[in-house]
């Protein structure tokens, strides 16, 4: 199939109803709001529902409903609106159900601005709403990749019976890229015998997340907490960049940020500095052993972020004290320049800054 | 021998953790009766709330949902858009639905979702120990309105059926009664009707039960029943708010 030009919305959305995402319920929120506008009119075309709904509280807890009626259903918005799903992702988190919802960040904190931003790292990697569980959380750098990873969201979600986190800065959502849509291939999944959908034939399936007994909490805790070590062992997702030699630094960075941080490596090879990228593409689970083989050859590493520094506490967990761990962020909608990557990278590597 | 009398099907064999006096038992009851009579046991979902009868699924013997305090409605939602062919019905309290869940029931009513709400208003939150709700009458004392509720502090009691007859969509709005036989057989016509509506996928359905909490309110069984008649009644009238311009069987498969 030949590429088209589309924007990254709207590319999401038309990969999302290609991958059997049939089901989506959405609150219209800038800088996604054409995910919405798409779908409006190419689920009809499809069979699919679309249907806005009152509120984004509502909508995280409509998704619960048709996950478990055992529905492939999905949803999006952008920070301020994830905020207000976070109390049914916990529910659906403790519940087991898969659901799919695409964050395309803005900055904040608060209602913050329109445009790109990684501050919602903390929110989507280490929870977000209460209890003790996990999202696995992936983050695509390109227009093409967002499309080529929603399947496989559809699918993880469908296996790990878990939300899946699809994390894009407003730049990925907004940006237009040549994509090419080509049909993925995974194994069966298991059937959704435990869904709510009439008790025809068999015992009344229950979709709760209320334990009040501690030892059957415990015990759900243990299965959730057990679920995310299978994801730690066997979805680790990322890109290695220019570093197949012995680098002075190794740059972490992802979505947008990692694509300025390729250019800034091409200057800095100009100038002789070998530099390299590792480039997470799952931020949960994170790939922390990618990141410390590599860190063993850099004299220093560098995170990159459009934060004050989020991702960097991972990485840091990832090397230890084995080398140092600096971070260069810009914020508030601000997109760091190759420059400022180059400008930073000499500053540390003159010792500066420490 | 002729059975007149047994449990419904619809009602697994679960000892009740409800108080003794409070309503929720007959009203179960009545909700897995019209289950049964419309023959629906094997394509009901019920939902839950948060409140004191967040265990309900354990006293229903077919498919059932644990919803979010309030958030039953949207819940709902997802269950009925992702399969219409099912039968859905929430069964909130008067906290869950007319305080926390308020948004989520008045748009699920005004986009005409097809599934049933069973609200349960007895005036005061049961299951966090006795708190005033949106439901709450004047004057009445619960733990948090110790001197009567205020209504210049905090405003008169909520009517849920006629604040919802008041939007165009939602079709069919009963309140009712179970507190004395006579309300009980209204009661039951009146949910049979909901579910039927619901089964001919002919509108939004809602029905009110007025219902007693002898434990916070801090009265005896038979008190508690004269309170409502007393004090709910005039307040929160027993009658048909909406009925759909529809024949029975007009949308059947």
């Amino acid at each position: 199939m030949a590429k088209i030009l589309m924007k990254g919305n709207e590319a999401i959305a038309e990969s999302a109803v290609r991958a059997g995402g049939l089901l989506y319920f959405g609150y219209p929120i800038t800088p996604q709001s054409e995910i919405a506008e798409y779908l409006a009119h190419r689920m009809p075309e499809v069979g699919g529902v679309f249907l806005q709904i009152e509120s984004e509280v509502a909508v995280a807890n409509v998704l619960y409903g048709a996950a478990g009626a055992g529905a492939r259903v999905w949803t999006s918005s952008s920070s301020p609106g994830i905020s207000l799903m976070m109390e049914a992702v916990s529910y659906i988190a403790a519940a087991e159900l898969p659901c799919v919802i695409v964050n395309i960040v803005r900055c904040g904190p608060g209602l913050g601005g329109i445009l790109p931003s990684q501050g919602d790292y903390f929110q989507a990697v280490k929870g977000g709403g209460h209890g003790d569980y996990r999202c696995l959380v992936l983050a695509p750098c390109s227009v093409q990749e967002a499309v080529d990873l929603m399947p496989l969201a559809f699918d993880r979600a469908d296996r790990y019976r878990n939300p899946v986190i699809v994390i894009g800065d407003g730049m990925i959502g907004q940006m237009m890229e040549p994509v090419e849509f080509t049909e993925q291939q995974f194994p069966p999944l298991p059937p959704k015998d435990w869904a709510t959908t009439g008790c025809q034939g068999r015992k009344p399936n229950v979709i709760n997340s209320l334990y009040l007994d501690p030892v059957e909490e415990e015990k759900l805790n243990f299965k959730l907490a057990a679920k995310y070590e299978q994801m730690k062992k066997n979805e680790v997702r990322y890109e290695k960049f220019r570093t197949d030699r012995e680098l002075e630094c190794l740059l972490v960075a992802y979505g947008t940020t990692a694509r300025v941080c390729k250019t800034a490596i091409q200057r800095l090879d100009d100038e002789g500095i070998p530099t390299g990228l590792l480039r997470p593409i799952t931020l949960f689970p994170f790939p922390e052993e990618a990141i410390y083989e590599l860190s063993q050859r850099a004299r220093f590493l560098l995170s990159v972020e459009m934060s004050t520094g989020q991702m960097v506490e991972d990485v840091r967990l990832a090397v230890g004290r084995s080398k140092p761990v600096y971070f260069y962020g810009r914020a508030g909608g601000m997109v760091p320049s190759p420059e400022e990557v180059v400008d930073a990278v000499k500053r540390y590597l003159a010792g500066g800054d420490r | 021998m002729k059975v007149i009398f047994r449990r419904p099907e619809s009602l697994s064999v679960t000892p009740t953790h409800y108080c003794p006096g409070c309503t929720h038992g007959i009203i179960h009851r009545l909700i897995a009766e019209v289950i049964d009579e419309l023959g629906l046991r094997e394509k009901a979902v019920g939902i839950a709330p948060v409140g004191c009868s967040v265990l309900a699924f354990n006293y229903f013997n077919f498919d059932f949902q644990q919803a979010a305090h309030g958030r039953a409605p949207a819940v709902a939602t997802g269950i009925k858009r992702a399969r219409p062919d099912l039968i859905v019905f929430t069964y909130q309290g008067d906290g869950d639905l007319a305080s926390i869940g308020m948004s989520e029931i008045i748009h699920a009513a005004n986009r005409g979702e097809k599934f049933t709400v069973v609200f349960i208003n007895n005036a005061i939150y049961g299951m966090t120990g006795g708190q005033m709700a949106p439901t709450t009458m004047p004057g009445q004392v619960t733990t948090t309105s110790p001197r009567g509720r205020d209504v210049n502090d905090v405003g008169y009691p909520i009517r849920m059926c006629e604040l919802l007859s008041s939007l165009r969509t939602p079709a069919f709005i009963e309140r009712v009664a179970v507190h004395n036989p006579k309300q009980v057989i209204n009661a039951r016509r009146a949910l049979k009707q909901a579910f039927i509506y619901q089964r001919d996928r002919v509108c939004f359905t809602f029905v009110e039960f007025l219902s007693t909490c002898p434990t916070n309110w801090g009265m005896s069984p038979v008190q508690a029943t004269r309170w409502l008649e007393e004090n709910m009644m005039p307040y929160y009238p027993v009658k048909n708010f909406k009925t759909p311009e529809f024949t029975e069987g007009q949308n059947a498969d």
